[in-house]
């Protein structure tokens, strides 16, 4: 038995490809919705991974650093270095803000670290490692600066002096990789006019300028400009020993919390991508019921232009099970052709996007039997209508 | 009928005896076939003509067996498939294996091409498509349009997609085609040369064959015209001209 559904393709396929086309526009975007919400939770797995650390350890009863804001002094690592089972600890920050460069403003984390420790940037692609204390910077290569670029963060130039890869915020920003007390600085840096108008009433206060008291008013002076707090503290944790093992008692006794990798991951996709995650599931869920629709519209419109065929079909004996296959074939070709050209596009433009998109083959082939399901779906109208032809209908009167 | 008119040998084409049609019921009931007896041989082409709303649409859907009549019977080759009901429990098989249908346009499908138009019905009652495609060529050489067996429909004149039209009536070798106003949008050349393969065909194939018509052109080709009148049907000699 001949195709009937695969005849009619071929018969008016000018009309199918460009139906096919459109369909596969709208499941390229689907795709790349979902390569998106992909790509914010790789992004936040990558973060995880890359900065080396078996715990995190942040001020109390917060989500710090990544959720929400953390603040800790700079010397508790050192105890922390004393406890059994943390093999290393070290302080860094995370500020999110516009560095500069000769083409303009780039949005990057700007990330304080010290050399050598967790926090460090696991490989690089270009370059070398810091080897000074201040004003050399490892940067993305997302950022699109280049090696020997000076770039300029709060009030400091930096030189670029290496290139990391895939070393990116939960939300997608590029990183940058500063000494720590250059990192401490700028983000608690105020303006000269602040820090002028501070020394100003600093001085006029009587009991922080008593001439009695050599020295005093430069003491207070200079703790009002500098700063020793930091994000987060990584820990590293020794062979033979869990983290959980080694959190515990951080969260007793320091009076700090303590997240392993997995509870710093949950926080990430489960609280700080969340919004987005239930944003883009919206998104699939509209763009599915649009999909849908035009399908169905599609195979509706284009049963009702057969009708009298179909009429004479049933007249010449064909069985209702072949007309509706053939609707249903027909229905399911136009799937195939949209999520051809759908999985194309989205494979073609996901490098253009700002954020990165990650394709999942599961999620392909997720979204191949997705698009089946809403197709087959779809037919069901045309199906309907082309069975409820009256094979009398081919006959005059 | 008279079997010398058809050179018919033995047995019937098809016979209706008594059959009646009504629509609805009660006070709005509407008797569309009252009385219709109608024999037509094998290799007989009768004219079935009637005015508008006289039952003939009525009567070639009850014979195609796409609705039911109320009462009589209908005997197709040796077999009764309607006797105040259908003796046939699968009446698409019928329609497919045993009735040929030709319309008035030829509702050809747009997107086969013509010999896999003609090959379906085979194909549909199973044949394999090698088969099915072998007797299409057959009839297509029969009608003299093999030249146009992988062409589409709509490159076709009107009078060679009518032939092909016949050529699928015939691909089955049903007992009976069932022609509705076959020559109604053609000048009178072409009518009389689709009723001459008719004709042709019916003698070649033993089909009897009813022609459905309004068309003067046509009328003086049949020996035997069967009038319907308010659901009645009258025979009548025709005059039964040579065309072939």
């Amino acid at each position: 038995m001949i195709s009937l559904a695969g005849r009619d393709l071929l018969h008016s396929w000018p009309r199918f490809v460009l139906t096919g086309f459109g369909l596969g526009l709208l499941i390229g975007v689907t795709l790349s919705m979902a390569g998106i919400y992909r790509g914010m939770v790789d992004d936040a797995q990558a973060l995880l991974v890359n900065s080396g650390a078996d715990l995190w350890v942040v001020q109390k009863d917060t989500l710090g650093p990544y959720a929400e804001a953390s603040s800790l002094h700079d010397d508790i690592y050192r105890s922390l270095l004393s406890l059994p089972g943390v093999a290393k600890a070290a302080n860094v920050t995370y500020l999110t803000m516009q560095v500069r460069h000769d083409k303009g403003d780039v949005r990057a984390m700007v990330v304080g670290f010290e050399a050598g420790q967790p926090g460090e940037p696991p490989f690089l692609i270009a370059g070398r490692y810091l080897t000074r204390g201040h004003y050399e910077a490892l940067a993305d290569a997302k950022t699109g600066f280049r090696l020997g670029e000076r770039i300029q963060i709060r009030r400091h130039e930096y030189t670029v002096v290496g290139l990391t890869q895939r070393m990116v915020s939960s939300g997608g920003d590029p990183m940058v990789f500063i000494p720590m007390k250059d990192a401490q600085e700028a983000q608690f840096l105020k303006d000269n006019e602040a820090i002028r108008n501070d020394r100003a009433r600093t001085a006029a206060n009587p009991a922080l300028n008593r001439p009695g008291i050599p020295g005093l008013l430069e003491a207070v002076q200079a703790s009002q400009s500098s700063n020793h707090n930091v994000n987060a503290v990584l820990v590293q944790v020794s062979a033979g020993m869990t983290a959980e093992e080694v959190a515990a008692p951080i969260r007793r006794w320091r009076h700090l919390q303590a997240y392993t990798q997995d509870e710093m991951k949950e926080i990430l996709v489960a609280k700080l991508i969340a919004t987005s995650a239930k944003q883009i599931a919206m998104f699939l869920v509209i763009l599915a019921i649009v999909s849908a629709a035009i399908v169905a519209f599609i195979i509706y419109t284009m049963t009702l232009g057969k009708l009298r065929e179909i009429a004479v079909l049933k007249l010449i004996g064909t069985r209702n099970r072949t007309i509706a296959g053939m609707i249903l074939q027909q229905a399911l070709g136009l799937g195939l052709i949209g999520f051809i050209v759908g999985k194309t596009v989205a494979t073609l433009w996901a490098p253009i996007f700002p954020k990165y998109v990650l394709l999942e083959p599961g999620d392909a082939v997720r979204g191949f039997v997705i698009v089946m399901v809403i197709c087959a779906l779809a037919s069901t109208l045309a199906i309907r209508a082309a069975l409820r032809v009256d094979p009398a209908t081919a006959i005059g009167g | 009928m008279s079997p010398e008119n058809t050179g018919s040998t033995a047995g019937f084409g098809i016979r209706i005896e008594g059959l009646r049609k009504r629509y609805g019921a009660g006070d709005a009931a509407v008797d569309a076939l009252k009385d219709v007896n109608m024999i037509v041989a094998p290799g007989e082409v009768v004219g079935l003509v009637g005015p508008s709303g006289s039952g003939k649409s009525t009567l070639l859907k009850c014979l195609g067996a796409v609705i039911e009549p109320t009462a009589g019977r209908m005997t197709l080759g040796e077999e009764i498939i309607y006797d105040d009901g259908w003796r046939i429990p699968d009446l698409r098989a019928l329609r497919r294996d045993r009735i040929g249908f030709v319309f008035q346009a030829p509702y050809l499908i747009p997107f086969l091409d013509v010999i896999d138009n003609v090959a379906l019905l085979p194909m549909l009652a199973g044949r394999p498509n090698h088969l099915a495609r072998t007797r299409a060529l057959e009839l297509l050489a029969a009608l003299e349009v093999t030249h146009r067996a992988k062409a589409s429909p709509s490159q076709l004149s009107g009078g060679e997609q009518q032939r092909v039209a016949i050529a699928r009536a015939l691909a089955n070798q049903p007992p009976v085609i069932l022609a509705d106003e076959p020559t109604a949008p053609l000048d009178s050349e072409r009518a009389l040369g689709v009723m001459r393969i008719l004709n042709r065909m019916a003698q070649q194939y033993r089909t009897a064959v009813i022609v459905v018509t309004h068309d003067e052109k046509i009328m003086p080709t049949f020996r035997r015209i069967y009038h319907i009148r308010d659901g009645k049907t009258y025979e009548e000699a025709g005059e039964g001209r040579d065309i072939s």
